[in-house]
């Protein structure tokens, strides 16, 4: 196989921007992480706000959460990409669409929305297992006490809740990441698209998208052990195996 | 709202999005299932080894897979595939490989990973009792593997299974990033052609939106009917 390996390119300058081509992949690092990041509040929000609404008594409430989760998760997240980023705009009233198409970073700012949205679907589904997994003693005995229905869920049911779910959250937050990637698609220079475009300009494809797993590789290291401290900081000692429990996977 | 839509553009072009788009998007789908499901069980047989160089290669392989987005995957097999196909037989030149091919093999490549996590605890659900005893009667690995457990793990994780291939089925449109006209990519080929984004992206999420709720439907029907009571 005649494949020209160079593995000096990364400090090589970049014929776009100021840097080599190292510091633009860490510039896409940046926004890898600065999109998941700021999704990740999305979706943690709205996320437990759907999945607690999905175990309320109230029927409607449930009729409502389960809709947002269908909806969700039945078009794929390019798609949603499109309809936040071309479609949203549109269908806004004009002057308002207007200053959303003229929006500096608007790639960036619908990414974070589509991800969180996207990904609140699916943090939902875990709080609404997680509270389903509780004995259904503990709402009893918290309405016995005399709380209220918001009360018990404040004090007895999430904190429970939230603790059990740690691990799959892990993962969506690990998911989160890896799907910031598709937001490439409407112009987001997130690392995946450095990667592409330090190997369109170089022609060292396979250096490009090495740096790129490896960096990838580095950042779900560090999360994965980072919510391993979490969990056994919060832990709750005698409960739930007690915070040996293993993350995702 | 919607008064200065046209959304004849769907009446015009059904057509190429059904029979190009949605028979591409299909056909890669069923495809890439089988493929995934065949090469994700031999790797889960593979980290279930007791050989340790095997169990850690094919450990490592599956992590690493899983833990880089598909994009990313889609393009390191999109250049890779012409350089292994070389490898293959033994050419100079990297071998050109068709749009579909090389699509295939990165989906059966990349969704074996998440079949393999699935077949692994498939595996691991049957009781060891059932392993010991058909060792007792004299069957060999592959046969324990092919008569006993793999049939009792497939029925435990079918439904499983079909989750995964509806996530696989919205999976492929990602195929996006390498302009092929998948059910997406021809979509959003007229959207462009014809200045129509809002009613082409509406209409996709709408098919899409329909096709996957009915899917997960027929999956949890199935799951009730499967069952097993214990």
């Amino acid at each position: 196989m005649n494949y020209n390996w160079n593995w000096k390119i990364f400090w090589d300058a970049h014929p776009e921007g100021s840097g080599t081509y190292m510091s633009s992949l860490v510039a896409g690092l940046g926004w890898t992480l600065a999109t998941a990041l700021l999704a990740w509040i999305i979706a943690l929000a709205l996320g437990s706000l759907v999945g607690t609404m999905r175990t309320t008594p109230k029927l409607w409430m449930v009729r409502l959460g389960n809709a947002y989760v269908e909806l969700f998760r039945n078009i794929p997240l390019l798609v949603q990409m499109f309809l936040w980023f071309f479609v949203m705009p549109e269908l806004l009233p004009d002057r308002l669409g207007d200053w959303v198409k003229q929006m500096p970073n608007s790639p960036f700012v619908t990414s974070v929305i589509c991800l969180g949205f996207f990904t609140s679907a699916r943090v939902a589904e875990q709080v609404k297992a997680g509270i389903g997994s509780l004995p259904r003693g503990q709402t009893m005995a918290g309405t016995a006490l005399g709380l209220t229905l918001p009360q018990t869920y404040r004090y007895v049911v999430l904190p429970q809740a939230f603790r059990i779910i740690l691990p799959p959250l892990t993962s969506e937050f690990l998911n989160i990441i890896k799907n910031s990637a598709v937001a490439l698609t409407i112009g987001l220079v997130e690392l995946t698209s450095r990667a592409r475009s330090m190997q369109e300009f170089s022609f060292q494809v396979f250096e490009a998208f090495t740096a790129a797993t490896i960096i990838y590789i580095i950042v779900n290291i560090i999360v994965v052990n980072l919510m391993r401290l979490l969990e056994k900081k919060v832990a709750v000692p005698g409960l739930i195996a007690g915070g040996s429990m293993s993350a995702g996977h | 709202m919607f008064a200065n839509f046209d959304f004849n553009v769907i009446e015009r072009s059904w057509r190429y999005l059904f029979f190009d788009g949605m028979a591409f998007t299909l056909e890669l789908t069923v495809m890439a299932m089988l493929g995934g499901i065949i090469v994700g069980t031999l790797l889960a047989l593979c980290r279930l080894s007791s050989f340790k160089p095997v169990s850690m290669l094919a450990g490592g392989y599956v992590n690493l897979v899983r833990s880089i987005p598909l994009v990313l995957v889609i393009f390191w097999f999109y250049f890779l595939v012409p350089y292994i196909g070389a490898w293959v037989i033994g050419a100079k030149e990297p071998v050109k490989v068709g749009a579909f091919s090389s699509c295939l093999i990165t989906f059966i490549m990349f969704e074996a990973c998440y079949y393999c996590e699935i077949m692994r605890a498939g595996i691991q659900s049957v009781s060891r009792g059932q392993v010991s005893a058909s060792y007792a009667l004299g069957l060999n690995y592959w046969q324990t593997m092919g008569y006993v457990v793999l049939p009792q793990a497939f029925r435990n994780m079918t439904p499983v299974l079909l989750t995964q291939t509806v996530v696989l089925f919205q999976d492929v449109s990602l195929v996006y990033v390498l302009s092929i006209t998948d059910f997406v990519g021809a979509a959003s080929k007229v959207a462009q052609r014809d200045g129509r984004l809002v009613e082409m992206y509406l209409f996709v999420a709408l098919v899409y939106s329909l096709l996957c709720y009915a899917l997960s439907n027929l999956v949890a029907k199935l799951q009730k009917r499967i069952a097993i009571i214990r």
